[in-house]
């Protein structure tokens, strides 16, 4: 593939992508080491000692949330359809004020480490903390597979080693923080991060527009001079109108159930702090996305659609290629040692709150009944996240070749069905149960699983049968009233006086935070 | 709790939902009409721009005005009625 479009020397080892890779390396290793230092407690191990400014929580959680799959495959979407990448870019945004309205402030007073704190917060713990378990886990392990096989594609696309070492690397570097340096390096590794990626996609989007007159609107004309009209109409992603509605819905209510976002509101000392995060992180991941419908335009009219189809055939490649037309291999690589800095720090945060599922709620909270000595509690959260980054690897591995696109919207669909409505109905409603929130766990993953490998996606394009079961790609149209329903009618059904009246308590510390 | 922390946690709630209910209506607003009317969101405003992009961007800056409206009215009244309330409620 990469021998048939001579002009790019993208996948050959370039000195450049070489020593930013390196110098990334070298300057996260320094601040792992530095964290390491400041990691002696699970409060350090897991929130950062909740010492993060709410605007450096805010840098982090953008750090957090774009990933490789959003710069390069929306990039790389806009480029070959145009307009359809846009319905993805919204979509990622709109979930931030809901997290914003809804979720990080009272989470932020009620919980310590996990959004389960949230949840069990007056009920039962043991059945409640299994469940969100459960649903974290599953969160985080599809979101890990869509990362890992993207990692280890896209270093093999740029650097040229092999898939197995690339997602070998990307394993065992992301092992060095989250082991050692724990939420305090993982927070600075994603500041870095999102810092590189903003201002390596405002360098293209300058260098783009200065040949346009700095005029978006003359870039998106000659797109449709050159490729048609459609480009800037809405296209074939959009085929099936409930399609688009449902994948909105699970964009929208995703967000605020990623166990990995909910889990940065915890290390900023109070709600203001976490309100203040949201804001920031709102308009760094909306101003990306702009940024990012540009470059995909700029790819389309100043790299060509052929030329980015041949090195791959979805796109994925689109960004690193505009950089090299723009400014040679120098911006090639610089931009390719991005992509490589924003898996990792993705891949960090990922495992970081698998890892407080695993110790903080299976073991420390339901094993031993919240009475572990501290020494325990972060060796267990040590032995969690090894155990969790050899998965990652293997997983990753496993998965070779997949496509797996599909399973970041698919992660969003579990959150939004699975973990949103319990969070939801234990912070507004005090007539919600023990069983209503184990129930509601419970059938918002399984559903939105079983709905997923029914699904055209899986059944068709993966399995090769004429017709699927269940006729939507996601199934959040579904599953996320289900979720809610089944929540509301268990808790009604078995209803729970203890949990009724410890919703006072649960009220005030929502609103005064803890006193 | 007393009840005028509760008023007050409750216009919260009000300020919140009413927020939500925008971008809620936004999106969706704009998912529908990319879904349904299509040809009039291929119309083009200006040359180089549709309507459908238009809405799209106008999305995200929806999204922006109203996390900064929350959040400008959350750190100026919420908090600090909070505090004054918290203060008079320890006196008492």
């Amino acid at each position: 593939m990469i021998e048939a479009a001579p002009a790019t020397s993208l996948g050959e080892p370039n000195l450049t992508a070489i020593s930013f890779f390196f110098a990334f390396i070298s300057v996260t290793l320094a601040i792992t080491w530095w964290a390491a230092r400041r990691t002696r407690t699970t409060e350090e191990f897991f929130a950062a000692g909740r010492t993060i400014s709410g605007r450096q929580n805010g840098f982090a959680l953008a750090g957090d949330y774009m990933s490789a799959a959003s710069f390069l495959g929306i990039a790389g979407l806009v480029s070959l359809s145009g307009f359809d990448g846009l319905i993805y870019s919204t979509g990622w945004l709109v979930g931030w004020p809901v997290v914003l309205f809804l979720i990080a402030e009272p989470l932020r007073n009620l919980g310590k480490y996990t959004f389960a704190d949230v949840v069990s917060f007056r009920l039962r713990q043991t059945p409640v903390r299994i469940a969100a378990a459960l649903g974290t886990l599953a969160v985080v392990t599809l979101y890990l597979i869509a990362q890992m096989v993207g990692a280890g594609n896209l270093i093999r696309l740029m650097f040229g080693i092999s898939y197995e070492l690339a997602v070998v690397i990307v394993g065992l570097v992301m092992l060095a923080y989250v082991s050692f340096g724990g939420m305090i390096a993982t927070t600075w590794v994603q500041i870095v991060k999102a810092v590189l990626l903003l201002g390596g996609a405002a360098l293209l989007c300058v260098l783009t527009l200065a040949q346009f007159s700095w005029d978006p609107t003359q870039l998106f004309a000659r797109a449709a001079e050159e490729y048609g009209r459609g480009v800037l109409a809405p296209g074939k992603q959009v085929a099936n109108p409930w399609d688009a509605v449902s994948l909105g819905l699970a964009l929208m209510f995703g967000t605020a159930g990623l166990p990995h976002i909910l889990m940065r509101f915890y290390t900023v000392p109070d709600a203001r702090a976490a309100r203040q995060s949201v804001f920031w992180a709102t308009g760094l991941i909306g101003a990306f996305y702009l940024m990012t419908f540009i470059l995909g335009f700029g790819a389309m009219v100043l790299v060509g659609r052929e030329a980015i189809i041949a090195i791959d055939s979805g796109g994925n490649m689109a960004a690193l290629l505009l950089a090299e037309v723009l400014g040679g291999t120098p911006l090639l690589g610089f931009i390719a040692a991005t992509a490589f800095a924003t898996i990792l720090a993705v891949v960090a945060g990922l495992t970081l709150s698998g890892a407080a599922a695993l110790s903080h709620d299976l073991w420390v909270s339901v094993h031993r009944k919240g009475n572990a000595p501290h020494a325990e509690q972060l060796l267990v959260a040590r032995i969690a996240t090894v155990m969790l980054g050899v998965v990652a690897i293997l997983l990753g591995i496993l998965f070779k070749g997949q496509n797996v696109a599909f399973m970041v919207g698919l992660a969003f669909a579990v959150a939004a069905s699975g973990n949103f409505p319990a969070l939801v109905l234990s912070i507004f409603w005090r007539g919600f149960t023990t069983a209503g929130a184990v129930a509601s766990i419970v059938t918002g993953t399984v559903a939105s699983l079983t709905l997923i490998a029914l699904s055209p996606t899986v059944m068709v394009d993966l399995a090769g049968s004429d017709s699927a079961l269940f006729p939507l790609m996601n199934p959040a149209i579904v599953t996320i009233p289900l979720g809610f329903a089944i929540g509301v009618l268990v808790s009604l059904a078995h209803p729970e006086a203890a949990a009724s009246t410890a919703y006072d308590a649960k009220e005030r510390r929502m609103i005064l935070g803890v006193e | 709790m007393n009840a005028e922390i509760r008023a007050l946690a409750q216009a919260r709630w009000r300020m919140a939902l009413i927020l939500g209910g925008v971008v809620f209506i936004l999106y969706f607003g704009f998912i529908f009409a990319v879904a349904f009317a299509r040809e009039a969101m291929a119309m083009e405003i200006i040359p180089g721009l549709s309507l459908g992009m238009l809405l799209g961007a106008l999305v995200i800056v929806g999204a922006w005005v109203t996390t900064w409206i929350y959040v400008t009215w959350a750190n100026a009244h919420f908090d600090s009625t909070l505090s004054a309330l918290n203060r008079k409620e320890g006196r008492e």
